[in-house]
């Protein structure tokens, strides 16, 4: 059942048009430039506590989001600001959120790791790792329950895959046959613990045998590859209720989070350089361009609109006053 | 009124509640097949089928995820921890999850969850399972916390808490499965969260005890009629929110309090009811606030040691007098 490197094919026949191509293109940019947008307002003090930046892994969220439905759902960690707006939120109440602005998604009281956005069904922002493994499996649970066919994406990094969740949530997905897809991004390092360090099986797509799943390892630097992975993963919980572990091989071009700017201490200057030569933007960029998908003006206007759309959030963000002070005691309890 | 076991009233609630509204499921280990390891769940299975009697593996913390995933997309899971012991290994999702979820997503996804199970001492089940398990919980804003004392406070507390909108941790006890008790079968019979109950009135001194220690303090309050102290005898029932006007006004009338838990006393129930009656009514008080506390010490098993470990009648009944003696009752 499991499957080694998927990859897409050459720049012959990408399989999509201008319009998917214009999408993917403006997705991943716009994750871009609002995590480079955010670096700057955390270094002028107006984003506090932790943020970890996407920089890097744009195309897995982007290619993920782009094979679901609106109705279906995503669930994610921390690490999941470009998770949020690949799923439509509005960069505007998303940077409102990281300023701590009371017209943030969560009136600012979730911050950068806590966004939820019931709108577009997605359901958070959690920040113990592994903790919302189990959660996306009960939302797969009620989806079956209800007699729905849609699925959910829970994305989560290698650093879950030791704790006991990861393992209760796929064993409990695959008893059930719970339309779950379990979307492991493998950026390699677990804060500042490389995959080696912290796991006697770094092939993390072969857990799924294990629980008796479809399992997958796709280049997570190649949106196309990962809608085609995708893609498949779906059809199967969306259809069978099926649930698949995929494995997107990744790599975050930052630190773990503003407090670890560089990342240096556990991996080499060296190996970041050569990582960014797989920057899935440029690559992508690149590759629509050659194919005469899209023409050099038409990434430029791409361009342009997304950064006008960021600087509209920054600002929109500044503009929006801070949460009141009786919010303090609002959303405890939800009277009945 | 029908005359049944606390277990039955249980049931019963889990019975009317699923009937009443589809959304609502019961998921845990052996709830199903098994009919429940304390046989709550008896019947449920072959009235409701296995969509919504669903035994789980030996998963805390991933059924009780699972549990809080479908509450926040429609529906109305009731969570059997076999025992309450065992919802160590879901505290993450019940205090980092459940609890929070409402808050940090600003109003936008509530857990409407109950986790049910016994809890407290329990007969010779020795460290690990036999613990008073509230105190973990009635910490975490957004959490309720109940403790039924009587069948009918089971089957009234335990509707309310399948209909409240929010995360339940609804802590029933293994010595109190038989006992039996009036018990309304109107179905809409509900008893609300957050209020207290006057179990036997008195004028002397206030008790403020709930679970296996309000039956004991109930003997306590008998005893001590013989002598002509008039005990009070109130039941918080739920612990968060926390009823304290009606623990207020009965401080109010009789001026003394004894607060009885079986829970190891340091940082307990009676500490945070000691601190309220202090805050809110110093001057009322003719004497210091007792507390009756389980022994600081993990339970043992031997039987005798055991006894040591929970308070008993003789040192409610000594509190009590104590509290009575001071400024010349």
């Amino acid at each position: 059942m499991a499957k080694t490197l998927t990859q897409s094919g050459n720049s012959i026949g990408l399989g999509v048009d201008a319009a998917v191509a214009r999408q993917l293109l403006g997705d991943m940019f716009l994750i871009r430039r609002f995590e480079e947008k955010a670096a700057e307002a955390y270094a002028l003090g107006k984003i506090g506590g932790f943020l970890h930046l996407y920089i890097g892994e744009e195309a897995v969220a982007v290619g993920t989001t782009s094979m679901l439905r609106p109705d279906d759902y995503a669930i994610s960690a921390y690490r999941e600001h470009g998770h949020c707006l690949a799923k439509g939120s509005d960069p505007k109440r998303v940077m409102a959120e990281l300023f701590g602005r009371r017209d943030g998604l969560s009136k600012g009281k979730g911050g950068s790791m806590h966004l939820f956005d019931k709108t577009t069904n997605f359901l958070g922002g959690h920040a113990i790792v592994g903790a919302h493994l189990p959660i996306a499996a009960g939302v797969g649970f009620a989806i079956k329950y209800q007699g729905g066919d849609q699925v959910i994406v829970c994305y989560f990094g290698d650093g879950a895959v030791p704790e006991g969740e990861f393992h209760e949530a796929m064993n409990l997905a695959a008893l059930w046959k719970l339309p779950v897809i379990f979307l492991c991004e493998n950026n390699r390092y677990a804060m500042g613990t490389s995959t080696e360090r912290a796991l006697a099986q770094t092939e993390i797509w072969k857990f799924a045998e294990t629980y008796g799943v479809p399992g997958e390892r796709v280049d997570g630097m190649d949106v196309l590859a990962i809608r085609d992975v995708v893609g498949r993963a779906v059809a199967r919980a969306r259809k069978e209720k099926m649930p698949s572990l995929i494995e997107a091989d990744t790599y975050r071009f930052r630190g773990h989070s503003m407090r670890d700017p560089a990342g240096a201490v556990y991996r080499t200057k060296e190996e970041v350089e050569r990582e960014k030569l797989r920057d899935p933007i440029v690559l992508f960029r690149e590759k629509v361009v050659s194919a005469g998908v899209l023409s050099e003006a038409d990434v430029r206007a791409v361009e342009k609109d997304v950064n006008d759309r960021i600087d509209e959030a920054v600002a929109y963000a500044d503009a929006s006053p801070e949460p009141p002070g009786e919010w303090l005691f609002t959303d405890i309890y939800k009277e009945s | 009124m029908a005359v049944m076991t606390y277990r039955e009233a249980l049931n019963l609630a889990l019975r009317e509640e699923m009937q009443r509204d589809p959304s609502v499921f019961v998921i845990g280990e052996e709830v199903g097949l098994y009919e429940g390891a304390y046989k709550v769940t008896q019947g449920l299975l072959k009235e409701f089928g296995p969509q919504r009697v669903v035994d789980t593996p030996i998963a805390e913390s991933g059924f009780t995820g699972v549990g809080i995933g479908a509450a926040m997309v429609g529906l109305r899971p009731v969570i059997e921890m076999m025992t309450f012991n065992f919802a160590l290994l879901a505290l993450d999702q019940i205090v980092n999850s459940a609890a929070k979820m409402y808050y940090m997503s600003g109003g936008q996804f509530n857990v409407p969850i109950v986790i049910r199970g016994p809890g407290g001492p329990a007969a010779q089940l020795a460290a690990q399972h036999s613990q008073s398990m509230e105190t973990y919980f009635y910490h975490v804003p957004g959490l309720k916390v109940v403790r039924p004392t009587t069948p009918m406070d089971a089957k009234g507390l335990l509707k309310s808490s399948i209909r409240d909108d929010n995360p339940v941790i609804f802590i029933e006890s293994e010595t109190l499965y038989a006992v039996k008790g009036e018990v309304p079968e109107d179905p809409e019979f509900l008893i609300p969260l957050g209020k207290a109950i006057v179990r036997r009135e008195g004028t002397d001194v206030t008790v403020i005890a709930y679970m296996g220690m309000m039956y004991r303090a109930m003997e306590a309050a008998e005893e001590l009629a013989k002598e002509g102290i008039s005990v009070e005898l109130v039941d918080p029932r739920t612990l968060r929110p926390m009823d304290t006007e009606t623990i207020i006004g009965s401080v109010r009338k009789t001026h003394r309090v004894v607060v009885v838990e079986a829970g190891a006393g340091f940082a307990g129930m009676g500490s945070e009811i000691a601190a309220s009656v202090t805050e809110q009514a110093f001057d009322d008080l003719d004497a210091p606030v007792e507390r009756v506390t389980g022994a600081n010490a993990p339970m043992p098993y031997a039987r005798n040691l055991e006894r040591l470990k929970t308070p008993s009648k003789e040192r409610i009944v000594a509190a009590i007098r104590r509290v009575c003696n001071v400024n010349g009752h």
